[in-house]
């Protein structure tokens, strides 16, 4: 019997309670987001309130939030970019990881290499030069500037993930489909690609993730309200001069944190296995 | 299915050539419009960094050749010496709490409870949703007049005045600190969950036979065995958190005072804000090294494997 007890309160410090730490930490600001799109502002405002409930739940800052702002606009505009450069980068992703994992070719492990090198560049580093070259190509200020440079960081990661997933594939199916007369293209796309749609699930919405996240090219090269994606136009839009509107951007920032939450929700297992063996695989 | 394609597998001298010359020009074919790409919008845009930190260029005109001036003249500006101190500050002690932090989190996910892929998803949800939105609910919970961080300290007893979380140099970097743990902690640790899931249990059965306690089997078998993950977990978080722009931008802007000022907000604030192109390039280029660094140890641990 004293050993059960023991045997309890072991499982009680060394999980339970930090993991209910853990948990509470993770998740308390996604909380007082909640909490905060949903209360009204004179609620909102009164420190002797109970704060960390509500009272009367209104609908009242989405409201504001839809009447005021251009919010359904920054919406659309980060669907149809992240949309179009996830399918651009995994479409280049699926031709160059198939081409790197299974073609031998003078160059193909140095492109390997600078494949993983170019996957650590960070956006910071070239975002200055980045924008005179939009601006020469004449696209500041639109959409197409996040749908031409976007890519720029996703091809190396849908590549790389992708190779490794090619890789795992046994080699016998497609040289038996080629021998039966289908041509290496074939082969790729009826029998590989098949086979590695996880993989391809997984690096379609981790684009699709990074691409709707991105914030460093976004603010850099737009600054009309109408073009503007969500992660770029809540911070920049709904912040004026001193003036913060904290019901209605926790609303909006409510919005566009669910589309991925959601997208992630369902796929969860792809996702996190994917990270993993990107993590092992390095 | 796999037995009869061996079964007709073609020996190696037999194998139809025509493959094998298509394989290369098929190779370059399937890989050019990336490598186009990348030449154009990653490749040529650094080396056009280079060049644009050597001018002294401003917005609206181009600038004239100035050798190293940039660089020399940051180095010694006390402004651009404090943000480096503090990109270093901000990266070490984040990676050590994300490190530290992270290896508790993966050894409690690694034991049997119930619910465990609901806690591991819930946990991973700083890490999915877009950081610029996530602080901005930080910013708000960091409010001078209504913290809700406060609100919970002074509740608890934890403290009995209030933090000036944004507004005092020392604690605006604490803050910065504690949201970027917050962001990249689940990264860590479900990347080392990952490693743990890959030792075999036998190990510690054998360790515990030769009479091992938790602590000496968690030394000398977890640790070691998980080393290889660490590196890379660590190596990519650093490259990252050094080249950090969102939380520091949204959260202090760089303030109070240019306490949290790092290397990309304030090339930022040099390069588009105060118009000078040249010298932010310059600041910018600063990340190189650290990048360089980072790229060596890593492609030195996967040549390991």
């Amino acid at each position: 019997m004293r050993r059960k007890h023991l045997r309890i309160i072991k499982r009680i410090f060394g999980l339970y309670l930090p993991l209910a730490a853990f948990l509470f930490f993770a998740l308390f600001p996604f909380y007082w987001m909640l909490l905060s799109s949903f209360k009204s502002n004179p609620e909102l405002y009164n420190l002797r309130a109970k704060r960390l409930w509500i009272k009367s739940p209104t609908l009242e800052q989405f409201h504001e939030l839809f009447k005021k702002t251009a919010v359904l606009r920054w919406l659309g505009n980060s669907f149809f970019v992240s949309f179009l450069t996830s399918l651009i980068s995994m479409t280049f992703g699926i031709m160059a990881g198939y081409s790197l994992a299974r073609l031998k070719f003078p160059g193909a492990e140095a492109f390997g290499l600078a494949t993983f090198i170019t996957y650590l560049v960070p956006t910071t580093l070239i975002f200055i030069p980045l924008a005179s070259v939009v601006q020469s190509l004449r696209l500041t200020n639109t959409i197409w500037a996040l749908v031409a440079t976007y890519p720029t960081f996703l091809i190396p990661f849908c590549t790389w993930m992708l190779i490794a997933y090619f890789k795992s594939i046994p080699k016998d199916m497609e040289e038996c489909a080629m021998i039966d007369g289908c041509s290496r293209i074939g082969a790729m796309i009826r029998i590989v690609i098949p086979m590695a749609i996880p993989g391809i699930v997984f690096s379609g919405m981790f684009s699709f993730t990074l691409s709707w996240n991105e914030f460093v090219y976004a603010l850099t090269f737009i600054s009309d309200t109408t073009h503007k994606t969500m992660s770029v136009a809540v911070p920049t839009e709904l912040i004026r001069g001193d003036a913060y509107f904290w019901g209605e951007l926790m609303a909006a920032s409510l919005i566009g944190s669910v589309p991925v939450a959601l997208l992630y929700s369902f796929f969860m297992d792809y996702f996190v296995s994917g990270l993993t063996a990107g993590a092992l695989k390095g | 299915m796999s037995s009869i394609a061996r079964t007709e597998r073609l020996p190696a001298g037999m194998w139809p050539t025509r493959f094998i010359k298509n394989e290369a020009i098929t190779g370059y074919g399937l890989i050019s419009p990336a490598v186009f790409l990348m030449l154009v919008l990653l490749a040529y845009p650094f080396v056009l960094a280079v060049w644009i930190s050597l001018t002294n260029r401003v917005l609206g005109e181009p600038g004239k050749f100035i050798w190293f001036d940039n660089f020399l003249k940051l180095l010694q500006d006390t402004f651009f010496q404090q943000t480096v101190f503090n990109s270093f500050i901000y990266t070490i002690s984040t990676v050590f709490l994300k490190l530290s932090l992270g290896l508790i989190l993966a050894l409690l996910l690694n034991q049997e409870f119930r619910h465990r892929n609901l806690v591991r998803g819930a946990l991973l949800l700083p890490w999915i949703v877009p950081t610029s939105l996530s602080v901005l609910t930080w910013l708000w919970m960091f409010d001078s007049l209504f913290s809700v961080v406060n609100y919970l300290l002074l509740g608890s007893g934890i403290i009995s005045r209030k933090i000036p979380w944004l507004g005092d140099p020392f604690w605006a970097m604490v803050s910065v600190i504690i949201v970027n743990t917050w962001r990249g902690l689940p990264f860590f640790g479900v990347s080392i969950l990952a490693g743990l899931m890959t030792i075999p249990r036998s190990l510690y059965e054998a360790a515990e036979t030769d009479g091992a306690h938790g602590f000496q089997k968690f030394w000398h078998i977890t640790l070691p065995l998980l080393q290889p993950v660490i590196a890379v977990v660590v190596l990519f978080s650093t490259i990252w958190t050094f080249a950090d722009f969102q939380i520091v931008y949204i959260l202090t802007h760089g303030g109070p005072l240019n306490a949290t000022q790092i290397f990309a907000t304030m090339a930022y604030d040099v390069a588009l804000v105060a118009g000078r192109i040249g010298e932010g390039s310059a600041i910018s280029l600063f990340l190189f090294p650290a990048l360089l660094i980072v790229i060596i140890l890593m492609l030195r641990y996967l040549r390991r494997d």
